[in-house]
């Protein structure tokens, strides 16, 4: 049987099903039909992981679907390809994706448009399936503008609200940028290699003779669209705004899977940027970069989402810091890690959400802790994980990743290092600042919120418990290790292992005091933050309006974008040159018309006469000159 | 069976049904219409038998035809299927049926006239395409004039005369231009070798000196450019689309554009090959500014059908690219493109006049949340739209995606040996895909999303005819987006026969007809 297809096709099948028939035949066959295949293709992708464990795991699955297309001797197939990286990828989009269609079942209980949910939540999971089983870059290409579409369409599902809507578009837009980028070294790799598949690209160029074709332009071009689809800098500023759609859309698109494409390309085409030191270190600045910058504004959000929409953001910057110093198994590790307890997060900020019947902003709660003691103790484990704190999974993966940026013996360096260590101290302090103002303070609730707050059902509560002992004992599962026949691990270069434990330790003592400052701060309440705030002035606006890079782009992009198309091409282009000249001939011909004959006024005849009567004159200057 | 009967049979079913509708009682309108949805349907039946005994391994013509039509010129009645226009005809024969099912309730005035010019178009568009002599191509070509001219300029918008005029005004001048130059091809040939032939076989074993070449090139090319459209040569488009009845632009983006870009691949540059290498830096620029502009354009439009009339000029834009491009994939692509743009573009227009013929507006302010309001409409037209951005799984991915690939694989060698302009252009076509997304998604945001907002309120849901026909639109265009393979063997002999024709080096040094 081909089961990889059959991973593939389920969701698809949940898809049309819901999408045709689901309004039709009620809640609990949209339930049944939109949990349940999700949940068969998780247990396919665990019987692909054991076939695969149990050839030794180094023998991958490989199934051709269909030929899309065939150009003489080179054709472009429909293949899957299965090997350790994929089964991690699969087993976390089936797995992670799974629970949170069970907890949508609770969270979308109420929402009219039940079955357009399921639809598209299954439509976006069928297009992640191809991304990370695609054997070539054209599947994976389907998958990665599919996704994209996903998004688009549960980020604007409740399209009433306009914002809403907008905010859809400006993810499909901005993604559509970095996937200009990705068709480019889709292009560049098929001319040089004349093949899209991906295991064929690494061994071209981890051959002996490389390929005729700069590593690091393939490189570059391949992660601009991975800068898109992962909200790097510059292509990051959709991701805050697709807070808009529903919040378990956020924890599965917009948290543990689809922004961690941009990673898995990366890695999976580590024979590229094993070859690309220039891509690399591009790919390790622009990292850092998002980590600190996104770290730095999460600080200042009010919006529970917001907060964790940074996160996000700082976190996939982690990641690419790691593949930028060759750590590939390490960035999949913080992939892993991440899905779990950012899951987690987002999942417990939506019991949130819900318990409080729709409120975001944390400056309106407080004294959560008490009310709704699953969703806290769960929150907790994962915000304790996401600060690094150990033994829970992120301490393993971003102490991991923290050890490589020092000493990688490619593209590591102690400048890298300390930006991912600031940052670090950032997450911890701000993601406490988060547990404290939301579960721990005194309640700032309006008395009426405060009356309807309750603990969420079962199918909520319980996705939350599974999610939290996942962010806790998922870090001594060693990845890295795991994955070291598809990824090769990293190497830290000199004689800096003795640096090992004592960074080890700093980065314990980081997350402390990340934890500390935020207990000093914010322990009480918002008042000593308001205080902060107040003498920091300038920084606090600045930070709370994101660097004002939306506002750069509309004035540098958009607006002149507009301007030119309206008043340049519109106005003089097709308005005055290309109207005004054809008018005037015709204006001409009118009064030449009127001179010549009284009948005829300037009328289409008299127009085509002229135009016989020219196009006679060059047949005959033709005929001389030929 | 005898083969060439029934590609006669395809291309002259429609004159036998305007005579039937000549024949019908005056007034009987649902008959009129039947029998024009009968026989398009019909048509397509039979196009579909062609299709599928088209044989994708033999090279040249199949089902041909070939008798003296004017025997003193040497004009052939001379028609055929080959790998460029198998898709074609099929694209055509396919829109026929949705094309008259689609005007049923929009159309009340003149209905027997209206569906006489509606066959009469059909014929002339299949026409030209099978046509393998160049006189007969010619008359093809000129005769879609007159019912395209009568459908605008009767059952068209307020401002119709406008737009009628500036359509023939283009479009005449442009054919004028072709026939001094084909005149001129046949008269040179005559001249060197005697005979008299307006066979495309016989034109592409001519020889030319370059500098002919170009000047004929260059008459043939204003010709077909402002057909395609391409920018500068585009403004009768919009204009045309605005004021044309639904029927005219379904008709007008599915088929007629087209036939500026098939007359590029199957006369203009096979004729001229050294000219169309020459120029190909330019034709290549023109290309990617029509992409460019068309998208710029199509972003600042406040009436729907504007918006998809520069979008059309947007993708005609890679069709010309992938033509320009010379390369297998690219050619193909083109071609696919081709096709695509033809559902597409047909589709979203037919959906314009379904949400007209509700409202009564085609102004984008007008409207919100019709997703809310008119739920089936709202998804078949976000369908279509992701169609026209080119999503994977649909045909506009495969077209786009192809000729992209194809102008990026002849560039990159030139760029490689030095000279960087097709590398930009391909770059800059590239990030086309960009502002495709841009004007679409604007578009359909305004629309279907927000608060709901449309005049003439209340009023139904797609009803089962128009149902039926965007279900079958959108059938093909994820049939064509998800298995390209099917329709791209039947093209693959025409596409490499066209690339072989404009590859070889065409010119004579010392020919008796060279400059004095």
């Amino acid at each position: 049987m081909n089961l990889l297809t059959v991973i593939v096709i389920l969701p698809l099948v949940g898809f049309l099903l819901n999408g045709l028939l689901g309004p039709r035949l009620g809640k609990p066959f949209v339930s049944a039909v939109g949990c349940g295949l999700p949940i068969l293709a998780f247990l396919a992708a665990v019987r692909c992981f054991l076939l695969v464990q149990g050839s030794g795991g180094e023998q991958p699955l490989v199934e051709v679907a269909y030929n899309w297309a065939t150009f003489g001797d080179r054709s472009f197939d429909i293949a899957f390809y299965f090997d350790r990286l994929s089964a991690v990828m699969t087993l976390i989009v089936t797995g992670v994706g799974s629970l949170i269609h069970v907890y949508s079942t609770g969270y979308m209980k109420d929402d009219p448009s039940y079955a357009r949910y399921f639809a598209y939540l299954n439509l976006f999971l069928f297009f992640m399936l191809l991304l990370v089983l695609g054997r070539s870059l054209l599947v994976c290409f389907v998958g990665w503008e599919g996704v994209g579409l996903a998004s688009y369409l549960l980020i604007g599902f409740w399209f009433e609200d306009p914002e809403k809507a907008a905010a859809g578009k400006k993810a499909f837009i901005t993604n559509r940028v970095g996937d200009a980028g990705f068709l480019l070294g889709l292009f560049l790799i098929y001319h040089t290699l004349g093949t899209l598949e991906m295991d064929r690209i690494n061994s071209a160029f981890l051959a002996p003779t490389l390929p005729a074709v700069s590593a690091s332009l393939v490189g570059i071009l391949l992660f601009i669209g991975a800068c898109g689809k992962s909200a790097q800098i510059p292509l990051h500023v959709w991701l805050p705004d697709a807070m808009a759609g529903p919040t378990p859309v956020s924890a599965l698109i917009h948290a543990a899977t689809m922004v961690t494409a941009g990673v898995y390309l990366v890695a999976r085409l580590n024979g590229i940027y094993q070859h690309a030191p220039e891509a690399s270190h591009v790919i390790a600045i622009v990292g850092a970069a998002t980590a600190f910058f996104a770290a730095s504004v999460a600080v200042v959000q009010t919006d529970i989402k917001k907060v964790l929409a940074y996160s996000t953001l700082s976190q996939l910057g982690y990641m690419f810091v790691a593949l930028g110093v060759g750590a590939y198994g390490v960035a999949v590790f913080h992939l892993y890690t991440h899905a779990f307890f950012k899951a987690c997060l987002f999942l417990g900020a939506g019991s949130v959400i819900h318990a409080l019947g729709g409120e975001q902003d944390i400056r309106k709660m407080g004294g959560l802790a008490k009310k709704i003691p699953i969703t806290f103790v769960t929150f907790a484990v994962a915000t304790a994980a996401i600060a690094g704190i150990p033994p829970l999974a992120g301490f393993f993966s971003k102490d991991e990743i923290l050890w490589f940026a020092f000493s990688s013996a490619t593209g590591g360096s102690p400048l890298l290092w300390a930006i991912g260590s600031i940052t670090a101290l950032m997450t911890s302090f701000y993601m406490f600042r988060l547990l404290w103002l939301t579960f721990l303070t005194p309640s700032r609730m309006s008395q009426e919120v405060e009356h309807h707050v309750h603990e969420s059902p079962l199918n909520m509560s319980g996705v939350l418990i599974v999610l939290a002992v996942l962010s806790a004992v998922g870090g001594f599962v060693k990845i890295p290790d795991f994955l070291e026949h598809v990824l090769p691990l990293a190497r830290a270069g000199g004689e800096l292992e003795h640096f090992e434990m004592p960074l080890l330790v700093f980065s314990v003592i980081v997350a402390l005091t990340g934890l500390a400052g935020a207990i000093m701060v914010y322990g009480k309440g918002l008042a000593k933050g308001e205080v902060l705030a107040a003498r920091f002035q300038g920084l606090h606006r600045l930070l709370s309006n994101k660097y004002y890079v939306d506002e750069i782009y509309e004035a540098c992009l958009y607006r002149p974008l507009h301007w030119v198309s309206d008043r340049i091409f519109l106005g003089v282009g097709d308005r005055f040159l290309i109207d005004g000249s054809l008018n005037g001939m015709a204006a001409l011909a009118q009064r030449a018309a009127g001179r010549l004959s009284r009948v005829e006024t300037g009328s289409l005849q008299f127009y085509v006469l002229l135009a016989v009567g020219g196009a006679a004159g060059c047949l005959i200057w033709m005929w001389r000159h030929g | 069976m005898a083969d060439s009967t029934l590609l006669n049979l395809v291309l002259w079913l429609p004159v036998l049904g305007m005579a039937g509708i000549a024949v019908l009682p005056k007034g009987n309108d649902s008959a009129v219409r039947s029998l024009s949805l009968v026989l398009m349907l019909v048509q397509l039946a039979l196009t579909a038998v062609l299709y599928l005994h088209f044989d994708p391994n033999v090279s040249g013509l199949q089902f041909a035809t070939r008798r003296p039509w004017i025997a003193a010129w040497g004009v052939d009645y001379s028609i055929g299927l080959d790998g460029i226009n198998v898709l074609l005809v099929a694209l055509t024969a396919f829109l026929g049926p949705l094309v008259v099912a689609g005007a049923f309730s929009a159309i009340q005035k003149d209905v027997k006239l209206f569906y006489a010019m509606v066959l009469f178009i059909q014929f002339a568009m299949l026409g030209t395409f099978v046509a393998q002599d160049l006189f007969l191509f010619y008359v093809f070509w000129e005769a879609m004039l007159i019912p395209m001219f009568l459908i605008i300029g009767i059952w068209g918008g307020e401002r119709r005369i406008y737009a009628t005029l500036k359509f023939v005004l283009y479009t005449a001048f442009g054919s004028i231009l072709m026939l001094a130059a084909l005149i001129y091809l046949v008269y040179s040939m005559h001249r060197t070798n005697g005979a008299m032939s307006f066979g495309f076989t016989a034109l592409y074993a001519k020889s030319l000196p370059l500098e002919t070449q170009m000047w004929l090139l260059a008459a043939f090319a204003l010709s077909f450019a402002i057909k395609v459209p391409m920018v500068p040569l585009h403004t009768w488009l919009p204009d045309a689309h605005v004021e044309a009845p639904t029927t005219g632009s379904v008709i007008l983006a599915g088929v007629l554009l087209k036939m500026g870009t098939y007359g590029f691949m199957k006369l203009g540059f096979p004729l001229f090959p050294d000219a169309t290498r020459a120029f190909a830096p330019a034709l290549m620029t023109l290309s990617v500014i029509s992409i460019v502009y068309g998208a710029c354009l199509a972003l600042v439009q406040t009436d729907i059908k504007k918006v998809i009339a520069y979008s059309s000029i947007s993708h005609l834009g890679y069709v010309m690219l992938g033509l320009v491009s010379l390369d297998l994939v690219g050619i193909q692509g083109a071609i696919l493109q081709m096709v695509s743009h033809g559902l597409v573009a047909g589709g979203l227009f037919l959906m314009v006049g379904m949400i007209y013929e509700r409202c009564h507006t085609r102004d984008i302010a007008a409207y919100g949340g019709l997703a809310k309001l008119l739920p089936v409409f709202s998804v078949f037209f976000t369908i279509l739209t992701l169609a026209s951005i080119g999503l994977p799984t649909t045909s506009g991915f495969a077209g786009e995606f192809m000729a992209l690939l194809g102008a990026f694989n002849a560039a990159w060698p030139l760029h490689e040996a030095g000279y960087n302009l097709p590398l930009v252009l391909a770059v800059v076509a590239v990030s086309g895909v960009v502002l495709g997304a841009l004007y679409m998604l604007w578009l359909a945001q305004r629309m279907l999303f927000g608060p709901v907002k449309a005049p003439h309120q209340p009023f139904p849901d797609l009803n089962a005819r128009e149902r039926t026909i965007l279900i079958v639109l959108v059938a093909a265009i994820f049939a064509i987006g998800l298995y390209p393979q099917e329709p791209l063997r039947k093209t693959e002999l025409g596409a490499r026969e066209y690339q072989q024709l404009v590859l070889r080096t065409h010119t004579t040094a010392n020919h008796p007809e060279s400059d004095e």
